[in-house]
């Protein structure tokens, strides 16, 4: 049954009129109890998270992970190196000469954290993912320049295609579509 | 449909518009997607041709120099660098104001950035481009300069992790990644605005690929944001550290004039000055030609203009500290190199630099002259030329009056050494306006948060 549903799984699109009707849109269709649905605007709207009910993202603790394992694998490089393998007295310096090490370190450490930042993201966010039903909507090409969506799934426990339909419209919603989604699971 | 929401809002931003002429969404849109969507003008074939021809001349001259060997150039000793240092770290310090708008300036909420830091950005990118050449090419035996990486190898060495010319390669090389990745992340949502509104299918292929199947959500908004702020966080000590590690090249060494513990800050706030100094000038004849005034509006101008006298006036503060320093120090060696540099061999080169350094930029103190396009556009391409100076000074006066007097010489660069310097500008506009040709010039997405249209009312 619940297979079924994901099979057939379909997208309702409303559109609307600025940043502040898809806000309060949010914040009502997160207080009826909708989970799988998502806001699409050209830009970052602030306050949408809260409105959405959405938790902070993890992508800081990734990004702090892999700043240690760089500051970390610097200082083995340079320590092995030079402490291990080839020892040379360089300029009168100890072998183990930290501050020395300091801005190849400080370098691995940012470089890291850069790739784990983006990486993560992508990664998080499932892209690159060229194909997705939302991309069907020819009044959905809008989103990247001038209009504010929202899109519930229908893998949401609240869906019903007329009940969401009136809702999405009482909330200033309009231009109501479905979409199939075809067989796969989004919306995180 | 917003101008009731929009009127009640305005009187909450006390702010100058930071987009003039009643900015709506679509308009931000069709105004900047127009410049890479539409017919090719004319005066950027003329531009490309020309600085595509000097690019060429800057690789054809490279290739000679491999062939024949460093001894085309001026340099001997003493002065064993020239004109591949100083272009180094010119293009290096053109970079960081690109990185200083993207990144400092968005900690510092300075939301007028977003016109102006897309290419910026782009800038800094292509400045480090033309930066990491020289280096490469001035070693001599570049067959062999996959010696700088630790790469275990049948000689059982590994570079010198305590020298600065190898911090050089781990900051540069990360400072050009960061950007890079700053950069991109930054044109994700644009690339899928020119996705969503191309014609031809090759345009929805390309764009499409490289927007990677943005839609817009705010699911992943939130990642989105919290990446680009830690980009911006993590860029910032790195406009910092780079050129502060660029400028231990040579004070770590002993040399009168190099050795001393000034030129990290120096370095640095020369950085800043150099790049807004480019800024302005891309900013200036962009604007113009692709009447992008509303975006670029004198008030980012102006801004710009102010960063330039302020740092102006630390650089000049540089310059009087060091000769201050070097009488109260009671080394007479240290005097000696500074009246040398105001007096001797090359007092000429030295007081270019003072002038265009930081009398000229006085100018900015005037109102007028700050908003004053001609005016700016002068100043700025003399800010370069003073900046360039600046570093011939350090490297050229402080080798050619060394230690001891038998060893004085001087330095005639050649043809070649100009021809680099000629071809990198060549490099830098031709990468610049292939950029501007391709890519969206302003950052749509974060322009469109700054107008009054984006603003929800009190929900936050």
């Amino acid at each position: 049954m619940a297979a079924d549903k994901r099979k057939n799984g379909l997208i309702m699109l409303a559109r609307f009129e600025n940043p502040a009707a898809l806000l309060r849109a949010a914040r009502m269709l997160h207080e009826a109890g909708y989970e799988k649905y998502d806001c699409h605007s050209p830009f970052p709207i602030h306050g949408l998270n809260r409105a959405m009910g959405l938790s902070r993202s993890r992508l800081g603790y990734l990004v702090g992970l892999f700043a240690l394992v760089g500051f970390s694998g610097a200082v083995l490089l340079q320590w092995w190196t030079h402490s291990v393998d080839y020892p040379t007295i360089i300029s009168g310096k100890p072998y183990f000469a930290y501050p020395a090490y300091l801005p190849v370190t400080f370098a691995l450490a940012v470089l890291l954290s850069a790739f784990a930042a983006v990486f993560g993201m992508l990664i998080i966010n499932g892209l690159p993912r060229f194909n997705h039903p939302l991309f069907d909507s020819e009044q959905f090409r809008r989103v990247t320049d001038n209009a504010f969506f929202i899109s519930v799934e229908s893998t949401d426990p609240q869906f019903d295609i007329e009940k969401t339909k009136l809702l999405l419209e009482s909330i200033g919603g309009g231009n109501i579509e479905i979409l199939t989604e075809m067989g796969r699971e989004h919306g995180r | 449909m917003n101008q009731s929401v929009s009127d009640n809002l305005r009187h909450h931003s006390a702010e100058t518009a930071l987009v003039s002429g009643k900015p709506t969404f679509g308009g931000i849109t069709s105004d900047i997607s127009a410049i890479a969507e539409s017919k090719t003008p004319r005066a950027w074939y003329i531009a490309i041709t020309i600085t595509g021809s000097l690019a060429l001349l800057f690789f054809g001259l490279i290739v000679h120099l491999i062939l024949t060997g460093l001894g085309v150039w001026g340099i001997s000793i003493p002065v064993g660098w020239g004109f591949a240092i100083i272009n180094f770290v010119f293009w290096v310090g053109i970079g960081h104001a690109g990185t200083l708008i993207s990144a400092i300036l968005f900690l510092l909420r300075q939301r007028w950035r977003t016109s102006i830091n897309r290419f910026a950005e782009a800038m800094t990118l292509f400045a480090i481009m033309c930066a990491g050449i020289f280096p490469a090419i001035h070693v001599g035996r570049i067959w062999v300069i996959y010696w700088m990486f630790p790469l275990p190898n049948q000689m059982g060495v590994w570079p010198n992790f305590r020298s600065p010319l190898l911090w050089d390669v781990f900051a540069v090389g990360t400072y050009f990644t960061c950007s890079l990745l700053f950069w991109y992340v930054g044109l994700i949502p644009d690339l899928a605005t020119f996705r969503d509104r191309a014609k031809t299918k090759l345009r929805r292929i390309v764009f499409g690929i490289f927007s990677l199947g943005w839609r817009g959500g705010n699911r992943h908004w939130r990642h989105y944001e919290l990446a680009y702020l830690i980009l911006a966080g993590i860029s910032t000590p790195l406009v910092l550290s780079v050129h502060s590690v660029v400028s231990t090249d040579f004070s770590v060494s002993q040399l009168p004039g190099w050795h001393t513990t000034i030129f990290p800050p120096y370095f640095v706030v020369g950085a800043i000055f150099s790049g807004f100094a480019m800024v302005v000038t891309l900013a200036v004849i962009l604007r113009k030609i692709f009447k992008l005034e509303n975006y670029i509006t004198l008030f980012h101008l102006e801004k710009m203009n102010k960063i330039m006298l302020v740092t102006s006036l630390m650089v000049g503060y540089a310059y009087a500290i060091e000769f201050f320093i070097a009488w109260y120090s009671g080394n007479q060696y240290e005097l000696f190199t500074f009246l040398n540099r105001a007096s001797g061999h090359y007092a000429w080169a030295y007081w270019i630099m003072v002038s265009c350094n930081v009398l000229i930029p006085q100018l900015f103190w005037s109102k007028k002259i700050r908003t004053s396009i001609p005016a700016m556009l002068v100043i700025s391409l003399l800010v370069n030329v003073g900046m360039w100076f600046e570093r011939f000074v350090i490297v050229v006066t402080s080798l050619s009056r060394d230690f001891l007097p038998s060893s004085w010489g001087d330095y005639t660069p050649t043809v070649f050494d100009f021809g680099l310097l000629v071809g990198s500008f060549g490099l830098f506009f031709t990468l610049f306006l292939l950029f501007i040709r391709f890519f969206p010039v302003i950052a749509m997405s974060e322009v469109k948060t700054v107008i009054p249209d984006a603003e929800v009312q009190g929900e936050h």
